[in-house]
């Protein structure tokens, strides 16, 4: 789960890490006010979305007076930021931060992340902050300073001089580093995140180490003990179709091709996905109904995939084992008949109770063709979407990457 | 042989008194593992499946021997209940929940290590489908009826794709000496190396099928170790070709991120390091058929 930069500030502050003067507005005159309170000349005032790359995008923007300051608020609430970490759809602005400006000396860059190769917590500081770390790091990977925590002690002060001395901090910034970087540590521990970051971590003209940009990703399997963390969550910034889908507790994520995938796992769902391409045809949608399917379950999978107005085919693909097929298949025929999909449907089915299952497709006398196999199953999807007049050409989304085997 | 499991091996279930653990206990009796006890903490002394119920793991070691343990217990519990087999000897581990939270698998990875390496025990999972040894003994939730007897060594990241690559093996006449699920989370118990070092060992094994999934380094280890450890031949499969980018934050990711990760990267390194990849997950009983037909000389199965 991601939260906002304020909000991320916020945790971080209570863990010692020094922040800026800010504060949260949901209006122009709000965000008048809050300048008022934290004082000074200048203010940033910024968009508030689960993204980086904001300023490039026009979402960060700098102002000397009140006016400025409520002519910024009011051109960027309700305005949709386009950024490369958020896709071409965007995100529409609902909350701004109004933040004291800070005379900036130098940006540090400084992220802790869940490292999967050592698996344990990973510090990655580098002496060049600001917004083209990718590219530095892919550039010179040696300006890039990493550094492994052991779990079962902690981030040691030892450690954290040690990155603050390789980024170059004189001896009074290197006591300020060590508790940002302990703080930022204790929070990741302490509330289960999995990514905190700091870019730019600024050093002022006076000798300050302040936190401009921060970023926090949290566990999902940690929420339940985190409450604090998780009345953080936002669900504008997220994917309609994906909120929805997470309430009826199937992991779905929307694609841009043509034949709406049903499957249970998250392997053979992906599997499945590419057996579509390997065919000849794209996938709408990434789509696991989980284990203990009941009939329901399958059904809301259904209204989900049907909901993608570019879905012309559907193709179910259930591998039964801790699942029955029988439950599946009575899900698949609930759904038939109340959702009455316009899309031809093949529905392959194995593993636990397979006879079962097969027996109440045909029994149902719908119209939807089964399949034995995954080859079969791919080569009658597809051909049915050619008989719509599909256009089943080579799609696909390119490069795959990131996630944790599970997206 | 077998790795891992077989007839003898003496297994215990920790949540053996709930839902789960009562449902798939029956299955694993059926299927004939053996099956000595079980723990639930609060409920020693009674008896569920006709076996006794401990309080605590080292209990169940001490009165029936135990020394292998399937662990069904709830998210929250279940980094407590390895470390509570860990402590108590219990020689092989595997954890079928799943939503454990990260930085508790980092602990428990962490508290393994307090043991020497030969008595250490070996974690399986956590969110995986288990282990089975066809014919001998089922230590997971997968239908054993799809898994046949033989020689080709499975291990998967995913649960289904297992069963779908076992069932395709079954319809062509393909065996499995053991098929192990390693499960979907970033920070697993055991690694594809750890079971690649197990099947090249085990006698019985002519050939080992590796299937993962994107993300992660674990495919591109195991490659490079089946290229410079393994004389018998290893057959992979990447699923997620066609996976979306995953959205993330921030650059952290990133920058750690090494070659390797998204899944046609494992399958360039896979193909350099000589592994036989298989194209589409429908092929993943043909090339195993073909691969062993390759070994064997003899069986005319193939494509």
């Amino acid at each position: 789960m991601d939260i906002h930069e304020y909000q991320a500030k916020e945790l971080l502050a209570g863990f010692g890490v020094a922040i800026p003067r800010g504060g949260v507005a949901y209006s122009p005159e709000q965000a008048v006010y809050r300048a008022s309170e934290i004082g000074g000349a200048r203010w940033a005032v910024k968009a508030q979305i689960h993204s980086g790359a904001r300023g490039k995008a026009g979402g960060i923007k700098l102002c000397t007076n009140e006016d400025e300051v409520r002519q910024a608020a009011k051109t960027l609430l309700g305005k949709r930021l386009v950024t490369h970490q958020t896709g071409p759809e965007g995100r529409t602005v609902h909350r701004l931060y109004i933040e004291a400006a800070v005379p900036i000396e130098r940006e540090i860059y400084l992220g802790f992340v869940l490292d999967r190769k050592s698996e344990r917590v990973m510090i990655v500081a580098s002496a060049q902050g600001g917004m083209e770390i990718e590219e530095i790091s892919e550039r010179s990977p040696d300006a890039i300073i990493r550094s492994v925590v052991e779990p079962a002690v902690g981030l040691t002060a030892f450690q954290a001089r040690e990155i603050a001395f390789a980024l170059g901090f004189d001896a009074a910034q290197v006591t300020r580093a060590v508790t940002a970087l302990l703080g930022c540590y204790r929070a990741f521990r302490d509330l289960d995140a999995t990514m905190v970051e700091i870019n730019p971590l600024v050093a002022t003209a006076d000798g300050q180490l302040l936190a401009l940009d921060c970023k926090m990703t949290f566990d999902d399997n940690a929420l339940f003990r985190r409450p604090n963390v998780s009345e953080l969550r936002d669900y504008a910034e997220e994917d309609p179709r994906e909120s929805q889908a997470a309430e009826y507790g199937i992991n779905y994520v929307a694609l841009d091709g043509e034949i709406g995938c049903i499957v249970n796992g998250a392997g053979l769902a992906m599997g499945t996905m590419d057996l579509i391409k390997h065919a000849g045809s794209s996938p709408a949608n990434f789509l696991d109904v989980g284990g203990g399917a009941s009939p329901e379950k399958v059904c809301n999978a259904f209204r989900l995939v049907l909901a993608d107005a570019k879905v012309k085919a559907i193709l179910v693909n259930i591998f039964a084992g801790i699942n029955r097929c029988d439950w599946v298949a009575q899900g698949v025929v609930n759904a038939v008949k109340e959702l009455k999909p316009a899309v031809p449907l093949v529905v392959r089915l194995a593993g636990t109770n397979v006879e079962e299952g097969r027996r109440i497709l045909k029994e149902s006398g719908l119209d939807l063709a089964t399949a034995d196999t995954l080859t079969e199953a791919a080569e009658k999807v597809v051909a049915a979407l050619k008989a719509t007049g599909g256009t089943a050409a080579l799609g696909g989304q390119g490069e795959v990457g990131g996630g944790n085997g599970k997206p | 042989m077998s790795i891992l499991v077989d007839e003898r091996t003496r297994l215990v279930i920790q949540g053996f008194t709930g839902d789960k653990g009562t449902f798939h206990g029956k299955e694993m009796i059926a299927y004939g593992t053996n099956l000595v006890g079980g723990v639930t903490p609060g409920k020693g002394g009674k008896r569920h499946l006709e076996r006794p119920v401990f309080n605590t793991v080292k209990e169940a070691v001490r009165e029936v021997g135990a020394e292998a343990t399937i662990i069904f217990v709830p998210a929250a519990f279940c980094a407590d209940s390895i470390m509570e087999a860990a402590d108590a000897g219990v020689r092989l581990i595997c954890a079928i929940t799943d939503g454990i939270p990260a930085q508790d698998m980092m602990m428990v990875k962490r508290y393994l290590r307090r043991y020497p390496r030969e008595k250490r025990s070996t974690v399986i999972g956590p969110n995986c489908a288990g282990i089975i040894s066809p014919g001998k003994a089922l230590v997971g939730i997968m239908p054993g009826h799809i898994y046949q007897r033989g020689t080709v060594g499975l291990v998967t990241r995913s649960g289904t794709l297992g069963y779908e690559a076992a069932s395709q093996m079954k319809a062509l006449g393909v065996g499995i000496s053991t098929s192990v699920g390693i499960g979907g989370d970033p920070i697993n118990g055991s690694s594809f190396v750890d079971m690649l070092q197990r099947f090249e060992e085990d006698p019985e094994t002519e050939a080992v099928m590796m299937i993962g999934e994107i993300g992660g380094p674990q495919e591109a280890e195991a490659a490079l170790f089946a290229k410079e450890n393994m004389r018998k031949p290893v057959i992979g499969y990447v699923a997620g070709l066609t996976a979306p980018k995953g959205r993330r934050m921030g650059h952290a990711g990133a920058i750690i991120r090494a070659f390797g990760e998204s899944a046609a990267e494992k399958v360039e390194i896979m193909k350099e390091a000589g592994l036989t990849v298989v194209p589409s997950p429908a092929d993943l009983g043909a090339t195993a058929a073909r691969v062993l037909g390759g070994l064997s000389k003899r069986v005319a199965v193939g494509r």
